[in-house]
This record gives structure tokens, sequence and C-alpha cells, in this order.
């Protein structure tokens, strides 16, 4: 199978995330990105299809700070070509950037056409909509999101959609689909950074130029701020020790000792 | 004259989701507030009878058996055309794991933006605003609606339910949908999940683990403190995907909707995802080392520390209680 792996930078949410000086995006000077967790997983599932298929794997992305490293990564890990799609322009909006990849995508030489293009589904700075959807849409194939299961078979595609509490549901397609990768069937492998050094001195990144932006106009954003709390926690303080004997009080309080 | 507020209408096996009546009791407010109708879209097969209970002016019900299952290319293509001939002001749109390919699909073949991760819609100067949750729940981006009909996906809790069910039964309109003739994606089956040797939905105490959890040992420590208290431990997605609990101890979107008596959420951040398992539980204490994490915005109490010195500290503040 030709597998297609898409990937992303996403801001680290467990950093502290500031607002900008427009009081409409983040500040970006400060911000540390890492790859979209899911996408992560979408390449794991491309991986272990070819494991299991054979076949090759190839890793795309858009232009982003410290993308190579992501790209080279996903070289170590296995993925037989990484593609990187530059000119985008920068700070694309989810919209945007799927309406660039359908157009970028079939530029690239000897990549389309391909089996299977897997992408991580939903990124926590989704604003303006779903990337595998849009992506799946404009290049005009089935999609199928919030998957957790990948099985190809005899030219067949048959996924596991989650579904609330717990349940998947089982849906069938042709290969040549797009599906939206909420998780692998494992966790994605680690690479140790001696491989991933190894990738960047053998391997190159093919730089694909994208053929002007995206026509797509942005949300119009009125600002931004940090949700007030809706419960107001009480902080409690002191040491864990302290700490520990509030909670017990809480509990005794509560009932539950 | 501006369109009506549409909401559409998620039931899954055989049952109106309670997103539903959240997004009714919204879409009741955002119609009120621009002067015009609140309509129901009721997508299924045989499935009528669920208008019944939908708050709403009409419920505009079409059927076609390719509506049966939530296969989002037809029930997407089905509203696609229903929206431009009717050009509603707004559609809400359920963000939940059945209606959310849907909400990817439907701006798609509109060619126009989704509004996502809505946790609040206002109308503010007869326009539309909406709050969405970014950033894992750090940061709400006001937006505003475009011209055109507003598509907008909306995260569970935004209403209380109680406000979207109907007191009298709504009139209902039949329209005529349009589907592909080809199924391009079909739905099979559904598997249930495996029975956990827990149903963490019956505790009164969960200890539950988060990615600060930081590995597979380390998940004993709220183990031993949920045995202590007579409860279980459960987790979020993290712990879940790095196998370190089983599929069954999920709490949130893809997993269980719990309302223990004690929650004690040690190393999670409160993404949308998981608060809205767990954030109608009684008393929830969060122990996080990020003073910012969203989850002290739902907890009763907060504590910014490490989940690994206070959960031992716990067990003993516990054990010495017992005496
Ligand atoms: C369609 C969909 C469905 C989903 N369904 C679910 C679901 O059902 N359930 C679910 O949980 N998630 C679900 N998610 C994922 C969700 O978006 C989050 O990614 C996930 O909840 C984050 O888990 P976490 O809080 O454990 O990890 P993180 O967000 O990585 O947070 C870890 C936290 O631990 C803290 N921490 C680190 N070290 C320590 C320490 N030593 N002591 C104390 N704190 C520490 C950090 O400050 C951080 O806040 C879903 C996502 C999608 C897109
Ligand atoms: N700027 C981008 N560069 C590369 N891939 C992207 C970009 N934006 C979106 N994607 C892909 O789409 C996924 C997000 O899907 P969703 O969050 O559902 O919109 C990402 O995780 C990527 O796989």
């Amino acid at each position: 199978m030709k597998i297609l792996a898409v990937l992303k930078m996403v801001p680290d949410v467990v950093e502290e995330l500031e607002i900008g000086e427009d009081g409409k995006s983040l500040d970006l000077e400060f911000l540390r990105l890492i790859v979209n967790e899911r996408d992560e997983h979408a390449l794991e599932e491309a991986l272990l299809l070819k494991e299991q298929h054979g076949g090759t794997v190839t890793a795309v992305a858009l232009d982003a700070p410290d993308i190579d490293d992501v790209l080279f990564t996903a070289l170590a890990k296995g993925a037989d070509r990484a593609v990187k799609i530059t000119d985008a322009g920068e700070s694309l909006s989810t919209r945007a950037a799927a309406a660039l990849l359908a157009k970028a995508l079939p530029a690239v030489p000897d990549l389309m056409p391909v089996d299977l293009v897997l992408l991580g589904c939903s990124a926590t700075d989704d604003l303006d909509g779903q990337s595998a959807a849009v992506l799946a849409h404009a290049l005009g194939l089935p999609y199928v999101g919030v998957v957790s299961q990948v099985q190809a078979d005899a030219g067949r595609l048959r996924v596991m959609k989650e579904f609330p509490g717990g349940v998947l549901g089982e849906f069938e397609t042709t290969v040549l689909a797009v599906i939206g990768v909420q998780a692998a069937e494992k966790p994605p492998r680690y690479v140790p950074v001696a491989k991933v050094r190894a990738a960047m001195k053998s391997g190159g990144i093919d730089e694909v130029a994208a053929d002007g932006p995206a026509d797509v106009a942005p949300l119009e954003v009125l600002q931004m701020t940090k949700p007030e709390a809706s419960g107001q926690a009480e902080m409690l303080e002191g040491s864990p020790e302290e700490l520990a004997a509030k909670v017990g009080e809480l509990l005794t309080e509560r009932g539950m000792l | 004259m501006p369109g009506n507020v549409w909401v559409v209408a998620e039931h899954w096996r055989g049952q109106v989701s309670e997103i539903t009546y959240e997004l009714l009791a919204l879409g009741r407010e955002l119609a009120d507030g621009l002067g015009v109708r609140l309509d129901a879209v009721l997508l299924g097969h045989q499935a009528k009878d669920l208008a019944q209970t939908l708050a709403a002016d009409t419920v505009l019900y079409g059927d076609d058996p390719a509506l049966a299952e939530p296969t989002a290319e037809a029930h997407s293509k089905a509203l696609a055309a229903l929206v431009s001939e009717r050009q509603p002001a707004a559609v809400l749109l359920p963000l939940s794991n059945v209606t959310g390919d849907v909400a990817g699909l439907l701006p798609a073949e509109l060619d126009a933006p989704l509004v996502t991760s809505c946790r609040d819609v206002r109308v503010t100067d007869g326009r539309l605003e909406a709050v969405c949750l970014l950033y894992g729940g750090k940061m709400d981006a006001t937006v505003a609606a475009g011209a055109g009909a507003a598509l907008l996906g909306v995260l569970p809790g935004v209403r209380s339910a109680d406000k979207g069910r109907a007191d009298a039964a709504p009139q209902i309109e039949d329209v005529a949908v349009s589907v592909p003739a080809e199924r391009r994606v079909q739905f099979g089956k559904y598997v249930e999940p495996e029975a956990g040797d827990v149903d963490i939905t019956q505790q009164e105490v969960l200890i539950a683990v988060g990615r600060g959890i930081a590995n597979e040992d380390n998940v004993e420590l709220a183990q031993e403190l949920a045995t202590a208290l007579g409860g279980a431990v459960c987790g979020s997605r993290p712990v879940i995907d790095q196998g370190w609990l089983s599929m069954s101890r999920q709490v949130g979107k893809s997993g269980a909707i719990v309302k223990p008596k004690v929650y004690i959420a040690a190393g999670i951040s409160g993404a949308p995802e998981h608060v809205e398992g767990m954030k109608a539980s009684d008393l929830i204490i969060a122990i996080n080392t990020d003073a910012d994490a969203p989850i002290f915005n739902v907890a009763h109490y907060g504590i910014v520390d490490d989940c690994l010195d206070v959960l031992p500290a716990v067990l003993d503040a516990v054990a010495a209680r017992k005496g």
C-alpha cells in the first residue's frame, strides 16, 4: 500500500500560553510547538499497515518551525519519504491548510495516486474546521474520522470508529480514502535520537513549493482570552502532608472515610 | 428576513442524544435573540417518533435508509441540500463522536467555514458571536459569525438539556432528502466495549490519572489510594492509549460519563473531551503542577503540586484516619 501520513505542529498546551499584543492570537515568541499528538498516531498506523502489507509511507507536512526534526523522526521511524510543502504562508487556519494540501499534494512529483491518506483528527488549534474532512472533500475521497483501527484487505478498508461509551462502529470503504485517526492500534513507537541523526545524514527531505496561497479567508477573531473558572476551584496550599490532611478532611466530610 | 436557527438533532441507536436537547436550549436563545424561529433537523430512517421530544417550533424530518446510521457522507450531503435550499441563519451541530464527522464534512460541502469548539454562542447587536475553546481548554477565542448560514460546531454541556425537551409535541414537516446513490462508506456493525473488571460509572470514588502520572508503575499509587477508599482507578485518554489502563477505564468523550461522589484528577490537564465525562462529579479535587491547567476551571479544590508526591501523602492521611 502507498500511504500518506500528514503531520502538523501545534502549541504544546502543557506549557504556559500567552496572548499576543493584538489580543486576538497567541504570543508566538515563547510558544513551544510540538507535533500534533493525533498525527503521531496517524503516522504509527501508517507504519503498522506498511509492516503488514508492504508498500511505502510518505510523511507530508506544511513548512513550520521545527518541522524538519519531525520529518526526520518520521524517516527514522520507518517512513520511506518525507515531503515538506514550502511557501505555504504563515499561521494558516485549519481550513486554509487543508485547501492548500489538497492543491499541493497532486503537484508533488511521484507522489499521487496513493491508496490511503491518514491524518490526525482534531487538533487543539482547530478553529475553522476539520482538516481531514475538508481535505477528503477537496480530493473527492471518502472520509471517516475518529478512527482507532484500520485494516486493509483486497482493496477494501475496514475501520473502527469511536462512538460514545467505548462503543466502536465498523465502517467499510474502498482504499483510496482519507481517514482521521484518533489512535493507532499501538502507542506511537519511540525512536532513539541516534537513529534520527542517522536519518538526517542519509535521507533528505523533499521540498516542494506550494502553488500560491490557499484562497480561504480566516474567521474574524474578535478577542482571545483565558477562560474564567466556572467552578472557581479553592486552591489548597502547603506541604504534601498538609495538603493530604486537607484532602483527608474533605473525604471525611463527604462520608468517604 | 433572516433564516431560522437550526439544530441538527442527533440520535443514536434509537435515542435522541442529550446534546441535542442542550443545543435546542441554546438554539431557542439564539432564535429569540435574532427574532426568528427554531427548527430541529431530524434525519434518519423510521425515526420520526424521535421528533416528539424536541423543543423546536418545527422539526424538519427527512427519511432515507441511507440515513439510518451516522454515516457522515449521506448526512452531510442531505443537510447541505437543505441548507442551500432554505438558507437558515445558523446551523448548530453537536460536536460528539456521533455527529463530529458531519460537522467536518457539511462545511466542506457548502464551501464554508465551521466555527468549531463553541462553548457558547450569543447574539450581539443582531449578530452571532461564538466563544470557542482552544488549546485543550486553555484559551477562549471569540469569533464573529460571517455572512450566510453560520455553521457552528458546539461542545457538549453548552446549556442544560431540560430546556430543550418539549412539553408539547412540536410541529413536524416532512422534507425530501437527497442522498448520494452510491454509498462510498458503509456501516457494518457496532462492537460493544469489553466489560471491564469494574464499572467506573458505578463507583462513589474515582482516582483518575492522566499523562502527568508519567509511567505505568506510578498508576499503582492511584490504585492503592482507590483501594483504601473503596473506589476505582480511571484515566484520561493518553493513559489508555499507552495501555496503562484498559479501555473500560477511560473517562470522557470516547469513554464513560461518570458522576462519582469524589473524583480526584491527578496529572490531568482538563481538555474538553475529558471534562465532558466527569464535570458532573459531586466533588472534584485536581492535582496538577501547572497552575494554568484548565482542570482547575471545573475542580472544586485545586492543588498545584506533583501528584507523585501528593498521592502517597494522601494515602498515608487516609490510612491514619482509618486508624
Ligand atoms: C474525538 C476525541 C475524543 C477524545 N476522547 C477523550 C476521552 O474520552 N477521554 C480523554 O481523557 N481524552 C479524550 N480525548 C483527548 C483529549 O483531547 C486530551 O488530549 C486528553 O484528555 C489529555 O489527557 P491528559 O490530561 O492526561 O494529558 P495532557 O493534556 O498531556 O496533560 C497532562 C497534565 O499533567 C500535568 N502534570 C505533568 N506532570 C505532573 C505531575 N508530576 N504532577 C501533577 N501534574 C502533572 C501537566 O501539567 C498537564 O496538565 C479525545 C480527543 C478527541 C479529539
Ligand atoms: N498546517 C498544516 N500542515 C500540515 N498538516 C495539517 C495542517 N493543518 C492540518 N493538518 C492536518 O490535519 C490534521 C488536523 O485535523 P483536524 O484537527 O480534524 O482539522 C492535522 O493534525 C494534520 O494532519
